[in-house]
C-alpha cells in the first residue's frame, strides 16, 4: 500500500514535466494556485460528531505541516448556534502557528470579531449570501441588513489592521429560491470588495452548479471585482466540483477552497456529500503542472487522522484509491 | 432543512423540467451562449454498465437481473448499451450467460447493443447469438496487454484484424477500445504517441470509433489534453470517445477537457458500476447520472432522461445490495422524489 501511494506522488511530479506544454486544451492556466483549507471550520462545522478540541488542534497542526498556506481555523459564532465551534478560543490559542501560514476565522458580527482578535486572530472572514431567502433562513436578516452588519466588522478590522475575506453563498443556486441571478452575485461580491474584503470566495453552497453556470456567474462577477481577488468554493454534492474548479481556473481564478477528506456534508441533502476534497483538488492541480506548495502524502495523513477520529470514511477519491485498508 | 423544488428538479429529466418551467429553456439557451460555443451540441453516451460495470462487480448477478437492467436502460433514451461480453466464462464468470442475455433483452429500435469479442471464437458466438455490433479491446501498454490478455500489443492487434475483417464482410460495425491511455498500473505514465499509434492501427483496420480508456483513473485534464492532442493528429475527433474512470475523482474534469477538444462521445456506467480491479475499494467507472447532470447543465443534448437512468441505477444497486457511486443519485435520494 505504501508503494502505491509513492507511485501516485511520483506520477504527479512525472506528469509535471510531461504536461507543461499544451496542458490545458488551449486555455492558459495559472502557474500557481492558493488552496484555502476549510476543513477545520466549514468541514467540522457540518459534521454531526462533536470533535474534541485536542483533535481539532492536532488536525490544524498536521495541515500546517502539509504545506497549506491558508487554514480556516474556527468560527467566532455563538456556541448556541454552532456547538461544534464552541471551543473557538481554546483552538485559536492551542494551535501551533506556522510562519507564513494564515489562520482566518469566521466573525459574523462585531462581537465575534472582538472575541476573535482577543484570542489572537490575525485574519477574519465574513459570510454574505446571493439569495434573500437563504440569508433570512440562515442568519435571520436580509442581504442588505447582513452587509450593513459586515460593514461594522470591516471598519473595525481596517482600524485594527486585520485583513478580511468575504464569502458569498448560493452563487450557483439556492436551496429555497432555486436559480440565482449572476448579476445579484456580482452585486453582493462588489459590495463586499468595496467594503474592504481583500478576497471574495464564491460558494456553490448546494453543489448544483455545472461548468455552464459557473462560466456565466464568473463572467458577471469578474466585471465588478478583479479576478485575482476571487476564489471558488465548490461543493461536490452532484459530483461537479472538479469540473467547476477547472472552468474557474480557465477563467483566471487562482484561489480554490477545499476541505481535507471532503469533510462536511451538505446540510440540505442528508447523506449527500458537501465540500470538495482537498486531496482530489491537489491531485488535479499537480497533474496540470500547477504549483500549490502542498505535500499530498502529508495532506492524506491529516485526512486519515481526522477520519479515524470521526470514525468515518474519507470522501476523497484519491485517499480511497491509495488506501488499501 | 429547506425543501428545494426548483433546484432539485435540476436533477430530473430535461424534458420534464422544460414542461414545468418554460422559462428554463430560455435560461439554458442563455447558458449555452455564455459557453462561447466551444462545446458539442450533442454528446453520445455509451452506457457500459451492463458489461464493463457488472464485469467488475464481485457479486454474481442473475441473468434475469441483467436483462431487466438492460431493458430499463433501453427506455431511458441511451443510444448505445454495451450488453455483454463473449469472452470465455473461465476468465469472466460474470459474463457466462452472454448468449442468454443477448437473446432475451428487448431490443429497442433506437438503441445499439454492442458486445465484446476478444477473438474469432467469441465473434462467431456473438453473431450466432444475434449480435449486430461488436467491440475489441487493445492496450497502449505492453505490460498491461501481457498481463491482461496474455499477449503483446502487436499479437492482440493481429487477433483483432481477423475479427474486424470478418465483421466487415458481414457488415457488423466494430468499436475499438484502447486501455491505459493515461497511465498503466504496471508501467506508470504512457507516452501519448504510443496511445496514438495503437488508436491509429485500430482505426485503420476498420474500427468506426475508438474509445480511449483511462483504465485506472489516474489521468488529469493535463494528461488528457496531451493525449488527445497526439491522438487527434492521427484519427478524426468524430471517431474518438473517452472512457474515464473516477478512481481519483478526475473523471468529470477529464471529460470536460475532452469536450473542449472536440470529443463528443462519452462512455459511462449507470450508478458508477464497476470498481477498479487495481485498487481495492476504489471506484472505477464514472457514473452516467453524474455525466448527464453536467452535460444537461451545460445545455448539451444527449437524448437521455436522467430520472429514468437514476431509476435503473436504483434497481441494479438494490439487486447488488450496494450503494450507488453516483453523487447525483445520492443527492436526489434525499430530495424525496422517489
Amino acid at each position: 500500500s505504501g508503494e502505491v501511494r509513492v507511485n501516485v506522488v511520483e506520477w504527479g511530479s512525472g506528469f509535471l514535466m510531461s504536461v507543461q506544454d499544451g496542458a490545458s486544451a488551449g486555455k492558459t492556466l495559472p502557474e500557481r494556485v492558493k488552496i484555502v483549507e476549510v476543513g477545520p471550520r466549514d468541514g467540522l462545522q457540518n459534521e454531526k460528531t462533536v470533535v474534541p478540541s485536542e483533535v481539532k488542534i492536532h488536525l490544524i497542526d498536521m495541515l500546517s505541516e502539509a504545506g497549506l498556506s491558508v487554514i480556516e481555523a474556527t468560527s467566532f459564532v455563538s456556541p448556541k448556534w454552532v456547538p461544534q465551534m464552541a471551543d473557538q478560543v481554546e483552538v485559536m490559542m492551542g494551535i501551533h502557528r506556522r510562519p507564513g501560514v494564515s489562520y482566518p476565522v469566521l466573525t459574523p458580527n462585531l462581537k465575534g470579531f472582538l472575541a476573535a482578535v482577543n484570542a489572537g486572530a490575525a485574519e477574519v472572514a465574513i459570510f454574505g449570501a446571493a439569495s434573500e431567502l437563504f440569508s433570512k433562513k440562515n442568519i435571520n436578516c436580509s442581504v442588505d441588513e447582513s452587509l450593513q452588519r459586515f460593514e461594522v466588522v470591516t471598519k473595525a478590522a481596517k482600524e485594527a489592521g486585520v485583513p478580511v475575506r468575504g464569502y458569498v453563498s448560493c452563487v450557483l443556486g439556492c436551496p429555497y429560491e432555486g436559480k440565482v441571478s449572476p448579476d445579484k452575485v456580482a452585486q453582493v461580491a462588489k459590495r463586499l470588495y468595496s467594503m474592504g474584503c481583500y478576497e471574495i470566495s464564491l460558494g456553490d453552497t448546494i453543489g448544483v452548479g455545472t461548468p455552464g453556470g459557473m462560466t456565466e456567474m464568473l463572467q458577471a462577477v469578474s466585471r465588478e471585482v478583479p479576478v485575482n481577488a476571487l476564489a471558488v468554493h465548490c461543493h461536490d454534492t452532484y459530483g461537479q466540483a472538479l469540473a467547476n474548479i477547472l472552468i474557474a481556473l480557465q477563467m483566471g481564478i487562482s484561489v480554490v477552497d477545499s476541505s481535507v477528506a471532503g469533510l462536511g456534508g451538505c446540510p440540505y441533502a442528508q447523506g449527500a456529500s458537501g465540500n470538495v476534497a482537498t486531496e482530489d483538488v491537489v491531485y488535479m492541480l499537480h497533474g496540470l503542472g500547477i504549483q500549490t506548495g502542498v505535500d499530498l502524502p502529508k495532506l492524506m495523513d491529516a485526512g486519515a487522522f481526522i477520519c479515524r477520529s470521526l470514525n468515518k470514511k474519507t470522501s476523497s477519491k484519491v485517499a480511497q484509491a491509495t488506501c488499501k485498508l | 432543512m429547506g425543501n428545494f423544488p426548483t433546484t432539485v428538479k435540476h436533477c430530473l429529466s430535461y424534458e420534464e423540467l422544460i414542461q414545468d418551467y418554460p422559462w428554463l429553456a430560455r435560461w439554458l439557451q442563455e447558458e449555452k451562449r455564455a459557453l462561447t460555443h466551444e462545446y458539442p451540441e450533442y454528446v453520445k453516451i455509451v452506457e457500459v454498465g451492463p458489461r464493463d460495470g457488472l464485469q467488475n462487480e464481485k457479486e454474481m448477478v442473475p441473468t434475469g437481473v441483467k436483462i431487466q437492467l438492460i431493458d430499463m436502460l433501453s427506455e431511458t433514451g441511451l443510444p448505445v448499451i454495451e450488453a455483454t461480453s463473449f469472452v470465455s466464462s473461465k476468465w469472466v464468470p460474470q459474463m457466462a450467460d452472454h448468449t442468454e442475455v443477448l437473446q432475451a433483452i428487448h431490443r429497442s429500435s433506437h438503441v445499439r447493443y454492442p458486445v465484446l469479442t476478444p477473438n474469432m471464437h467469441g465473434f462467431q458466438d456473438a453473431v450466432a447469438a444475434g449480435a449486430t455490433e461488436v467491440a475489441v479491446f487493445g492496450s497502449a501498454s505492453e505490460t498491461f496487454s501481457r498481463k491482461n490478455i496474455n499477449c503483446s500489443i502487436d499479437e492482440s492487434i493481429l487477433r483483432f484484424e481477423e475479427v474486424i475483417c470478418t465483421a466487415k464482410q458481414r457488415q457488423i460495425p466494430v468499436r475499438g477500445y484502447v486501455s491505459c491511455a493515461l497511465g498503466c498500473p504496471y508501467e506508470g505514465p504512457i507516452e501519448s504517441t504510443k496511445v496514438a499509434e495503437v488508436v491509429k492501427r485500430l482505426y485503420e483496420l476498420g474500427c468506426y470509433e475508438v474509445s480511449l480508456g483511462d483504465t485506472i483513473g489516474v489521468g488529469t485534464p493535463g494528461s488528457m489534453a496531451k493525449m488527445l492532442h497526439s491522438v487527434k493528429k492521427e484519427v478524426p475527433s468524430s471517431a474518438l470517445a473517452v472512457h474515464c474512470h473516477d478512481t481519483y475523482g478526475q473523471a468529470l474534469a477529464n471529460i470536460l477537457t475532452a469536450l473542449q477538444m472536440g470529443i463528443c462521445t462519452v462512455d459511462s456506467s449507470v450508478a458508477g458500476l464497476g470498481g477498479c480491479p487495481y485498487a481495492q475499494g476504489a471506484s472505477g467507472n464514472v457514473s452516467t447520472e453524474d455525466v448527464l447532470y453536467m452535460l444537461h447543465g451545460m445545455g448539451i443534448k444527449t437524448g437521455v432522461d436522467l430520472s429514468k437512468v437514476i431509476e435503473a441505477g436504483d434497481f441494479i444497486c438494490k439487486a447488488l445490495n450496494r450503494k450507488t457511486n453516483s453523487k447525483v443519485a445520492q443527492a436526489r435520494a434525499q430530495c424525496g422524489y422517489n
